[in-house]
């Protein structure tokens, strides 16, 4: 069933590298205005999934609509100009671009260009140690400033939909604490619709109203965290 | 000795420009352009034949050279090289080679090989400098050749193009999910590249004589400029155009004007023993 409260809709995604399957049928779907965790081991297919929704990867078989439309193996810039962005792995900011020039840069597509200075004086504003550093070399900030700027990037772009892959990945507790309160901002004030990967289950599951788990390849376990104790998203994390 | 100096400094502003568009092409799209030498002396052709056509002076030619040159840079990019990229680097390169090697005859089919010249009214004047008589030509190339440059910089650094092409000599990928379409952007930084070959070429057509087969010259200038300066980075090419024009005048002053052009390699073997990334290497 496509109901119009769904923003991300994947069906039968298949991504192959080579003769290696990455995603075997994986079948996912984001509501509007909805945070949704995707959790899952190493390997399970969670990066290649979103690498394929935002258009780095083509997949092999199986269709991805956005907002009712079909976006299956368009290229990534005409994605991002439709309002979905991908704030990647290890933030890959512009690391010989300033803070600011990152900023900037994500306001490319012409939709966004046209309200660029509102939107860097919000992201400012959530971010207010990026402020300070706004001249400085992203290349020079810390990990956990560089995933700000990676944030602040993608919410230049004006999106409606973010896709995070794997924020907390080397980051100390407390700088993850903050980016997180950071995260449900921008998605309750900014009404921007989620998607977090990850691989903490405890930190997801308060965080979204809804988790996905993934394992080799498939969406194997789906609900709200009021319908998913712990110990089944285990079972079906281990595949046990 | 202060004439060797001077006449360093403003042939360093002219190498300069030559070496700019091979440097943007190397940091960006990753691509050694050997064909940079002929496009340089291609552009130079195209002014003496503008020219000749409608009377132009060499200068003002550019309005018509420019254009036609970041045609020229964008068509062969999105054509051919940007097709060829996802295989490695080697087919673009064996390309550009190609390509150097056709154009060298298609010129040589049409002008001929005799030695060509942009003449321009300032050709034969000198002015005093202290005790240094200077050419006017030289004066000229080095301004230009030096506003072209900061031109370029600034465009770079305030334009959405300018930080799109950063961008993506930065990290492709990410560049792609910022919405910047990375082949159209190869195209625009090759035609980018051509406009600075085309006031290059001119700059160098009214300077010194010219045949089909001078674009090698160039080309190893524009490579000792890259060693120098550094991959991709526009600051690098002004500072390298420098070193390597006053190496080799000044070279030429200590040691004889035979060793004039061994002074300048030698400075080039020097940095890449001791900075084999460059002085501003991204």
């Amino acid at each position: 069933m496509r109901t119009n409260r769904d923003m991300l809709i994947v069906e039968g995604l298949r991504v192959n590298y080579g003769d290696f399957v990455a995603v075997d049928g994986a079948d996912f779907r984001v509501p509007q205005g909805a945070i949704v965790s995707l959790v899952g081991t190493n390997g399970a297919g969670k990066s290649t999934l979103i690498d394929c929704i935002s258009g780095i990867t083509k997949p092999a078989q199986g269709r991805v609509y956005f907002k009712g439309e079909n976006i299956t193996g368009k290229p990534a810039h005409e994605i991002v100009a439709m309002g979905l962005t991908l704030v990647p792995q290890g933030s890959r900011c512009f690391v010989r671009m300033t803070v600011e020039e990152n900023l900037i840069i994500g306001s490319y597509t012409k939709k966004a260009r046209a309200s660029r200075m509102e939107t860097l004086k919000y992201v400012y504003d959530l971010f207010p140690a990026l402020y300070e550093k706004r001249n400085d070399l992203s290349g020079a900030l810390s990990g956990g400033q560089r995933q700000m700027v990676a944030i602040g990037r993608a919410l230049m772009s004006k999106p409606e939909l973010i896709l995070f892959d794997e924020i907390s990945l080397g980051l100390a507790p407390t700088v993850i604490k903050d980016i997180y309160v950071r995260i449900r901002e921008i998605n309750r004030s900014g009404g921007v619709t989620v998607v977090l990967i990850e691989q903490d289950v405890k930190r997801s599951l308060r965080a979204s109203s809804r988790c996905d788990v993934m394992l080799k390849g498939r969406i194997v376990l789906s609900g709200s965290p009021g319908e998913l104790t712990e110990e089944k998203i285990k079972a079906a994390y281990f595949g046990i | 000795m202060a004439q060797a100096i001077i006449n360093g400094i403003l042939i360093g502003g002219l190498y300069a420009i030559i070496g700019v568009g091979m440097s943007i092409i190397f940091g960006i799209v990753k691509l050694t352009n050997l064909a940079h030498g002929e496009f340089v002396v291609l552009a130079a052709y195209f002014s003496l034949a503008i020219s000749a056509a409608t009377g132009l002076n060499p200068g003002l030619s550019l309005i018509l050279v420019g254009p036609i040159m970041f045609f020229i840079g964008f068509a062969i990019q999105n054509l051919i090289v940007n097709r060829l990229m996802p295989r490695g680097a080697e087919a673009p390169l064996l390309v550009m080679f190609g390509m150097s090697i056709i154009i060298q005859n298609v010129i040589l089919q049409v002008f001929s090989a005799d030695p060509q010249h942009l003449t321009n009214p300032l050709d034969t004047s000198n002015f005093a400098l202290g005790n240094a008589v200077v050419p006017t030509t030289f004066l000229i190339d080095c301004v230009i050749g030096v506003c072209v440059i900061l031109a370029l910089n600034v465009f770079m650094k305030h334009t959405y193009v300018g930080m799109a092409v950063r961008a993506v000599s930065d990290d492709t990928t990410a560049a792609k999910i910022m919405g910047i379409n990375v082949n159209l952007i190869y195209g625009v930084a090759m035609g980018i590249a051509m406009v600075t070959s085309a006031v290059a070429g001119v700059l160098v057509g009214q300077t010194y004589n010219f045949y089909p087969t001078t674009g090698s010259q160039y080309l190893i200038i524009s490579f000792g400029i890259v060693v120098i300066g550094g991959m991709g980075s526009i600051k690098g090419t002004l500072v390298a155009g420098l070193i390597f024009g006053l190496a080799q005048l000044l070279g030429g002053f200590l040691f004889g004007t035979t060793l004039q052009l061994l002074a300048g390699y030698i400075i080039i073997l020097i940095m890449l023993a001791v900075k084999p990334q460059g002085l501003f290497a991204k």
